[in-house]
C-alpha cells in the first residue's frame, strides 16, 4: 500500500504534529489492506458500529427529556411521545435501533463462527467481540427497564432474582436493587449504567479494531493472503462496499421504525409498572429468548444444585461458552466451505438457536418444555463435543493455493496482470 | 443463502407464535381500519364521534389522562370548539393565593379529568375491578384495535355450565371470559350529530378510532415521513450499488 503523503498544507501542518490524518488511513483508507475476496457477510461489523453511533445519539437526545424516576418515567416517556418536537422519532429509532443492533451483531457472530474467524491468530480479537456480546446484553437489560412498562418492571425483577439462587443470594439481590424489591433507587441505578455502558462498548471496539489490523481481516476461503495480489486497499473498495450495504440496511431499518415500529415489541409494556399486578406471560425482548429458553428448561435438582441455580449457570454459560470456541474447535481448517461436515452440524446449530428463540417465546410446559431441554442439550453439546470431535476426524477439502485462485478463474499470471491494475490506483 | 433466509422465517414464525400465544382465548376478527396499511391514515368524523361515545359512556368510568384538551386538533376542531369542550368540564387547580384549592372550568391546556380520585376509588365503585385507563389502550393489548372493538361487541350469554356472579358478564374475547365490565354499548347509547345510527358496532368502530389516536397521535405524520424517507434511501442506495459496481468493475 502506498504511504500517506498529503497535499493540502493544512493537513500537512496538522498530520506533522498529530498524525491523525494517517492513522484514520491507515484504519479505514487506502492505507489499510483487505482481502480481495470478501463477501457480503463482511458488511456487518461496520454495521455493527453503526448501529451503535445511532444508539448513542439518539440516546443522548432521549434523556434529555427522560425522568429517571419510578413515578415519572413512564409518562416522561409518553411526553417524549407526544410532546416533544419528533420525540417518537428519536424513541422508535432507539427502541428498533436496538433490535437491528443484535440482528447484526449476531450475523456478525454466525459468519465468525462459519468462516472460522476466531481460530489462530484471531483468538483475541474474538474474545474482544464476545466481550462486546455481553456489554451489549448488560446495555440492551438496563435500557428496557427505563421506560416503567409492566414487563420493564417485572424482567427487572424476574432477571435480577435469579442472583437469589447464588449463596447469600438474599443480600446480593438487595444490594443490586438498593432496596427490599425493585424500586426508584434500582431505576435510578439502572439509568446509571445504561449511560455508561455504550461509552464502555465504544472504548471495547477501539481494541476490537486494533485487535483486528494486527493481522486484518480474515476472508470466506480462511487462508492468508500470500502477496499484495491478494489483497486490495479498504478505500475506495470496502468503503463503497460497506456504504451500499449501509443504504440496504437504513432502507429496512426505515421500513420498520416508520411502518412497525411496536412490531418486535410486547404490548404489556404500555402498560405503567405495577408491583401488585403480576402479567401474565413475562418474556423478555426477542434477542433474549434463546437464553431464557435455555434458563429456564432446567427443571430439576442436582444433588445439592438446585434447577434455578443450574438454569442460571447455563444461560451464563451459553455466552460465555463462545470465549473458549478457538480452542474446542482445533480443526487446522476456518473456512465452512472446505469442511464438509462442520458445514452441516453449523447450520443446524442455527436452526438450534432459532428453536431455542421459538421455545423462549412460550410458556415452559410441555411440548415447549421438552423441545427446549433437547434444543438446550444440543446447543452445548454441539460446542462441547462435535467441535473437538470434527477437529479430529473431519475429512476436509483440499485448499485453494492462494486467495486470488478461486476469485480469479483464470489463476496464476492472469491474477497478478488484474491485480495489478487497482494497485497503481491505490 | 437459502438456508439462512429459511433460517431467518424460522425465527420470525417463532416470534409469530409468541404473540399469538398470549391470546388463548379467541382471536379478535382482523379488520380493515382507515388507519391500518402504509398509506392509512385516521377517519376525522370517525374520530369525532368516537370522542362523543367516549365522553358519553366510557367517561363514566375510564380516565384517559395522556390527551389535554388542546390535543383534539387533531380531530379537525377549531380553537373555539375545542374551549367549548373545555369548558364543559370542572377542573380542580390551585393552590391560590389563600393557599385553598378551587375549581374553574376547563381550559385547553388541561388534560381529561379523571372519573375516579384514585384506583381504591375506582375499585370500590366497580366492585372491585379498575376500568384501566384508555389513552394507550390500543398499544397495551395483543391485537390492538381489533381487540378493544370485538371486546365491545362480543358480549353474549355465557355457554352452559359457566356461572356468572352478578357482578360478571361473559365476553367472547376478554381473556378468561369473564369481565367485571358490564356490556358498556347498547343501541342509540348516544345521538350522533351527524345524522349517523348509533349501532353498537357503530359505536364500537367510532370509539376504537379515536382511541387508535390516542394511542400513537404521529402516526400520520410518522407515516408520510416513513413514505419519504424510503423513497430517498432506495434511490440512493441504487446509487451507491451502481458505484460500487463502478469502482469494482476493475477488479474482476
Ligand atoms: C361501568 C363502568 C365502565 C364503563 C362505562 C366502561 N367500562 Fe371499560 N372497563 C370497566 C371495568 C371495571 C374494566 C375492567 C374489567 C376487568 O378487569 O374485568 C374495564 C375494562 C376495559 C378494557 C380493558 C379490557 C382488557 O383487556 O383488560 C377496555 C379496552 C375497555 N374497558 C374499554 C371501554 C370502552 C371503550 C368503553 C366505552 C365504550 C368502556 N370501557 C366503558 C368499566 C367500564
Ligand atoms: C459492539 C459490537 C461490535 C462491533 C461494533 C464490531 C465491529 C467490528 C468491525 C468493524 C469488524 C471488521 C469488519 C468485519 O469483519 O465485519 C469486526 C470484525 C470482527 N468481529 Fe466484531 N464487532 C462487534 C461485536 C462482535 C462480536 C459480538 C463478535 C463475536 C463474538 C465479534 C467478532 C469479530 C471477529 C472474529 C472479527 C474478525 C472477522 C474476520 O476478519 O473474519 N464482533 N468487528
Amino acid at each position: 500500500m502506498s504511504e500517506f503523503k498529503p497535499t493540502n498544507p493544512v493537513i500537512r501542518w496538522i498530520e506533522h504534529r498529530l498524525p491523525i490524518f494517517s492513522f484514520i488511513d491507515h484504519a479505514v483508507g487506502s492505507g489499510y489492506p483487505t482481502p480481495r475476496n470478501l463477501n457480503y457477510w463482511w458488511n456487518y461489523g461496520s454495521l455493527a458500529g453503526i448501529a451503535l453511533v445511532i444508539l448513542i445519539i439518539t440516546g443522548i437526545v432521549l434523556a434529555m427529556q427522560y425522568t429517571p424516576h419510578a413515578d415519572y418515567a413512564f409518562d416522561s416517556v409518553e411526553r417524549i411521545m407526544r410532546d416533544v418536537n419528533y420525540g417518537w422519532l428519536l424513541r422508535y429509532i432507539h427502541m428498533n435501533g436496538a433490535s437491528f443492533f443484535f440482528i447484526v451483531v449476531y450475523i456478525h457472530l454466525f459468519r465468525g463462527l462459519y468462516y472460522g474467524s476466531y481460530k489462530e491468530p484471531r483468538e483475541l480479537l474474538w474474545m474482544i467481540g464476545v466481550t462486546l456480546l455481553l456489554l451489549m446484553m448488560a446495555t440492551a437489560f438496563t435500557g428496557y427497564v427505563l421506560p416503567w412498562g409492566q414487563l420493564s418492571y417485572w424482567a427487572a425483577r424476574v432477571i435480577t432474582n435469579m442472583f437469589t439462587a447464588f449463596p447469600f443470594g438474599e443480600t446480593i439481590v438487595t444490594w443490586l436493587w438498593g432496596g427490599y424489591t425493585v424500586g426508584n433507587p434500582t431505576l435510578n441505578r439502572f439509568y446509571a449504567f445504561h449511560y455508561l455502558l455504550p461509552f464502555v462498548i465504544v472504548g471495547v471496539v477501539f481494541m476490537h479494531i486494533w485487535a483486528l489490523h494486527r493481522f486484518g481481516s480474515s476472508n470466506p476461503v480462511g487462508i492468508e493472503a500470500d502477496g499484495p495480489q491478494d489483497k486490495i486497499p479498504f478505500h475506495p473498495y470496502y468503503t463503497v462496499k460497506d456504504l451500499f450495504g449501509l443504504g440496504v440496511y437504513l432502507t429496512l431499518f426505515a421500513a420498520l421504525v416508520f411502518f412497525a415500529p411496536n412490531m418486535l415489541g410486547e404490548t404489556i409494556n404500555y402498560v405503567e409498572a405495577d408491583p401488585l399486578v403480576t402479567p401474565a406471560h413475562i418474556v423478555p425482548e426477542w434477542y433474549f429468548l434463546p437464553y431464557y429458553a435455555i434458563l429456564r428448561s432446567v427443571t430439576f435438582d442436582i444433588w445439592f444444585l438446585s434447577a434455578k441455580l443450574i438454569g442460571v449457570i447455563l444461560m451464563f454459560g451459553s455466552t460465555l461458552i463462545l470465549f473458549l470456541v478457538p480452542w474446542l474447535d482445533r480443526s487446522p481448517v476456518r473456512s465452512a466451505r472446505f469442511r464438509p461436515w462442520y458445514k452441516w452440524f453449523f447450520w443446524i446449530w442455527v436452526f438450534d438457536v432459532a428453536v431455542l428463540t421459538w421455545v423462549g417465546a412460550n410458556l415452559p410446559v410441555p411440548p415447549y418444555l421438552y423441545i427446549g431441554q433437547v434444543a438446550s442439550v444440543w446447543y452445548f453439546f454441539h460446542f462441547l463435543v462435535i467441535l473437538p470431535l470434527l477437529s479430529i476426524f473431519e475429512p476436509t477439502k483440499p485448499l485453494p493455493s492462494s486467495i486470488g485462485e478461486p476469485v480469479l478463474k483464470g489463476g496464476g499470471a492472469s491474477a497478478a496482470g488484474a491485480a495489478s491494475k487497482p494497485m497503481e490506483k491505490a | 443463502m437459502k438456508k439462512l433466509i429459511i433460517a431467518a422465517a424460522v425465527v420470525f414464525a417463532g416470534l409469530q407464535a409468541g404473540t399469538a400465544r398470549a391470546a388463548e382465548d379467541t382471536d379478535p376478527p382482523a379488520r380493515d381500519w382507515s388507519f391500518s396499511g402504509v398509506f392509512g391514515q385516521y377517519d376525522r368524523a370517525a374520530m369525532q364521534r368516537g370522542l362523543q361515545v367516549y365522553r358519553e359512556v366510557c367517561a363514566g368510568c375510564h380516565s384517559l389522562r395522556l390527551i389535554a384538551f388542546r390535543n383534539l386538533e387533531a380531530l379537525g376542531y377549531g380553537e373555539d370548539e375545542i374551549e367549548a369542550i373545555a369548558a364543559e368540564y370542572t377542573v380542580v387547580d390551585g393552590p391560590d393565593d389563600e393557599g385553598e384549592m378551587f375549581e374553574r372550568p376547563g381550559l385547553p391546556a388541561d388534560r381529561f379529568p379523571s372519573p375516579f380520585a384514585n384506583p381504591k376509588a375506582a375499585a370500590a365503585a366497580n366492585n372491585g375491578a379498575v376500568p384501566p385507563d384508555l389513552s394507550l389502550m390500543i398499544k397495551a393489548r395483543d391485537g390492538g384495535a381489533d381487540y378493544v372493538h370485538a371486546l365491545l361487541t362480543g358480549y353474549v350469554d355465557p355457554p352452559d355450565g359457566v356461572e356468572l356472579l352478578d357482578v360478571q358478564s361473559y365476553n367472547l374475547y376478554f381473556p378468561g371470559h369473564l369481565t367485571a365490565m358490564a356490556p358498556p354499548l347498547s343501541e342509540d347509547a348516544v345521538a350522533y350529530g351527524d345524522g349517523t345510527p348509533a349501532t353498537v358496532e357503530r359505536m364500537a368502530s367510532d370509539v376504537v378510532s379515536f382511541l387508535a389516536w390516542t394511542a400513537e397521535p404521529a402516526m400520520e405524520e410518522r407515516k408520510r415521513m416513513g413514505i419519504k424517507v424510503i423513497l430517498f434511501l432506495l434511490v440512493f442506495t441504487g446509487v451507491l450499488y451502481a458505484v460500487k459496481r463502478k469502482v469494482w468493475a476493475g477488479l474482476h
